[in-house]
């Protein structure tokens, strides 16, 4: 696309990105913001992943884990649970740092393994993260269990709580518009930083680890530093992620973060389209409106066609995202919107 | 030390059972070099049909004893949970035999999620009691205690895996499967049709599957739709604990992981002045699956293997 055509595109966006809380919200209702959101929080997740399953080809299956870790570290600081109340700008940080390391810490030991194995041990190290959060309320109560931490503190900005309405110029500021540009504001920093480490020599080094490590190192690259750092990168942004989760919702505990979420998110990123950003962007985004969706669709439809509920929603919910799955790897293997590369790969994979 | 022995013996049930499931894994790991994902909701699907099929024949007033009323029960389960092997083999692996490895991971994932959907479609998300046929006598062994049941699982586990082997040494599906699983090529070329001897491969695995789901169902005395997951994870960890692709390994990985989850169950309290429970018991599956993956990759009686990306 010419530059004049890509400049158009960015503007019109970039005005539909501005206002679509408000449309959204005034035509379909708040509801739909918050959902909206949530998707700018997966959007986040999925480019994490990315960069550990897209860029650097490490199969991980407990990426939840570090969300979990930067939503943790975000509730236990700032909620009455041990009555620290920071502000959000050391808290996220800090859970994202955390998360990092926790990067580093699943990164260490697993460098030698590859494909199969290292999903089984990254999915038994989201098991045990959870297992722990789950359980760390005795003798010493540092999680709170199953029962989670309840009440986190919103985001405050200049003494301004983004988690009550406020009034401006007559306009009443819902939390979930506001909360929407602060995410649509991170995501745009996460896009540019994976984008950017997409086309540095970091992100050239990764493609040459996944496609042959062999040959990489035999270039001079160091594979277990690259290999760790797309780890601790990966783990940072869905550390983000994890902190503005807890401040957003004000209540986390274990369930949220098991391996269906971290399978979830595998999926937004093989099924968007495995290392291509915009594709993974739009998996995270379809998987994260499509079920709700079909959550409004799928009660009035059987009641419309059979005159009763046979299957209730999350129960179809889950029958199609594993349905979708199936059916996307044997007829699209590369993705909604694969890059170049990737096509290329499966059609020669399909052929021969 | 007065549990060592009970946690022993609670080890080897579960641990049998861990190596039937794990026979399963390694068949296929072996003959096609991919973790077949959707193993633990067979096993899963193998509980479910049999207490179904007993809770049935009870209400009809059927006035057999109990376990000839499960055999019936495994009569329908197995054939059931063969079927549904093949089908997996079929709609999720076969397609995708030249692809990426992602590709049938991914696939095999969502089968898994699919099964465990269908499953609540059958029998709801409870867990279904498994019905009271089954007398829970208790035999007494230097102070440790172990129920008929229990022995009887550990014996038709043995019988089966003594089974399993005599068929893959000495019979011509074994040769063949020996054969695919060292080198399809070269096995189709001496007349092996590589594709049935994969489809009886999960067959295969899927029968011992069945009956291991049973014996987990009456270990417990009930079943629920997402037990496949834990104890298909905890399986597959045994089958790599062996050596994966052995079958030997894959029965002395599981026995070993099952006694080792029970004593670390049992002395988790101890070890950490009380900091940590018996709740953390799945964690030790996950702890030593990485232990092993990182210090000895091909598991204790594995040979060396090349390098399966």
């Amino acid at each position: 696309m010419d530059t004049n055509k890509k400049l158009a595109v960015f503007i019109a966006s970039a005005i539909v990105l501005a206002v679509l809380p408000f449309v959204v919200g005034n035509t379909l209702g708040n509801s739909w913001v918050r959902t909206i959101d949530f998707a700018l929080l997966y959007v986040m997740l999925a480019l994490g992943l990315n960069i550990v399953v897209g860029f650097a080809g490490l199969l991980d299956l407990g990426f939840i884990a570090f969300y979990a870790v930067g939503a943790y570290t975000f509730a236990l600081l700032g909620s009455p649970h041990f009555d620290i109340h920071l502000p959000f700008y050391i808290s996220i940080p800090l859970g994202a740092g955390l998360a990092a390391m926790f990067g580093l810490l699943l990164g260490t030991p697993v460098l030698k393994l590859k494909g199969d194995y290292l999903a089984i041990v990254t999915l038994g190290f989201g098991e045990i993260v959870r297992i722990f959060m789950n359980n760390l309320n005795a003798p010493v109560n540092i999680t709170n269990g199953p029962q989670g931490i309840n009440l986190i503190d919103p985001i405050q900005i200049g003494g301004v709580s983004l988690g009550k309405a406020i009034e401006v110029f007559g306009f009443s500021l819902n939390p979930v518009h506001m909360y929407y540009y602060v995410f649509l504001f991170l995501t745009v920093v996460v896009v540019i930083m994976v984008y950017r480490l997409q086309h540095s020599r970091i992100g050239r080094a990764w493609v040459a680890m996944r496609e042959d490590s062999i040959a990489a190192a035999a270039m001079g690259l160091n594979i277990r530093n690259i290999k760790l750092l797309a780890f601790a990168l990966g783990a940072l942004s869905g550390g983000v992620a994890g902190g503005l989760f807890a401040t957003f919702q004000g209540f986390i505990s274990p369930e949220s973060f098991g391996l269906l979420e971290s399978i979830m998110i595998l999926a937004m990123v093989v099924l968007g389209g495995m290392g291509h950003i915009p594709g993974v962007i739009l998996g995270a985004v379809v998987l994260t409106i499509a079920p709700e969706v079909l959550r409004d669709v799928i009660g009035p439809l059987q009641m419309h066609t059979f005159g009763k509920m046979i299957v209730d929603p999350e129960n179809a919910r889950m029958l199609l995202f594993g349905a979708a799955m199936v059916i996307m790897m044997l007829v699209r293997p590369e993705g909604m919107w694969p890059s170049k590369r990737r096509a290329a790969e499966f059609k020669d994979a399909k052929k021969g | 030390m007065d549990i060592f022995l009970q946690q022993i013996l609670n080890g080897l049930v579960l641990g049998s059972i861990y190596a039937l499931i794990a026979l399963g894994y390694t068949m296929v790991y072996g003959i096609m070099g991919l973790i077949n994902f959707a193993h633990g909701e067979v096993v899963m699907f193998g509980a479910m049909v049999t207490i179904t099929v007993v809770t049935s024949l009870m209400n009809a007033g059927v006035a057999l004893p109990g376990p000839m009323l499960v055999l019936i029960g495994l009569l329908v389960a197995i054939p059931a949970c063969m079927l549904l092997g093949y089908s997996i083999e079929r709609v999720a692996y076969r397609p995708l035999r030249g692809a990426p490895k992602l590709a049938p991971l991914i696939t095999a994932i969502g089968l898994s999620i699919v099964l465990q959907q269908v499953a609540i479609l059958i029998w709801g998300r409870n867990y279904i009691p498994f019905p009271a046929i089954l007398d829970h006598e208790t035999i007494e062994i230097f102070g440790a205690t172990i129920t008929k049941l229990q022995l009887g699982i550990v014996a038709l586990c043995l019988l089966l895996m003594i089974g399993l082997l005599v068929v893959v040494e000495k019979t011509k599906l074994g040769r063949a499967m020996r054969a695919t699983s060292q080198n399809p090529a070269v096995a189709s070329l001496m007349g092996v049709n590589v594709n049935t001897i994969i489809s009886a491969t999960f067959v295969m695995g899927s029968a011992l599957g069945a009956i291991a789901g049973v014996m987990v169902a009456t270990n417990y005395d009930q079943a629920h739709y997402y037990m496949g997951f834990m104890i298909g994870l905890k399986a597959f960890t045994a089958a790599v604990l062996g050596g994966i692709g052995n079958l030997g390994g894959a029965v002395a990985g599981g026995i070993l992981l099952g006694i080792i989850e029970s004593l670390g169950a049992g002395y988790i309290g101890d070890l950490t002045g009380g900091f940590l429970g018996s709740h953390y018991q799945d964690i030790f599956a996950f702890a030593v699956l990485i232990v092993v993956l990182i210090f000895r990759p091909s598991g204790l009686l594995g040979e060396k293997m090349a390098d399966r990306a």
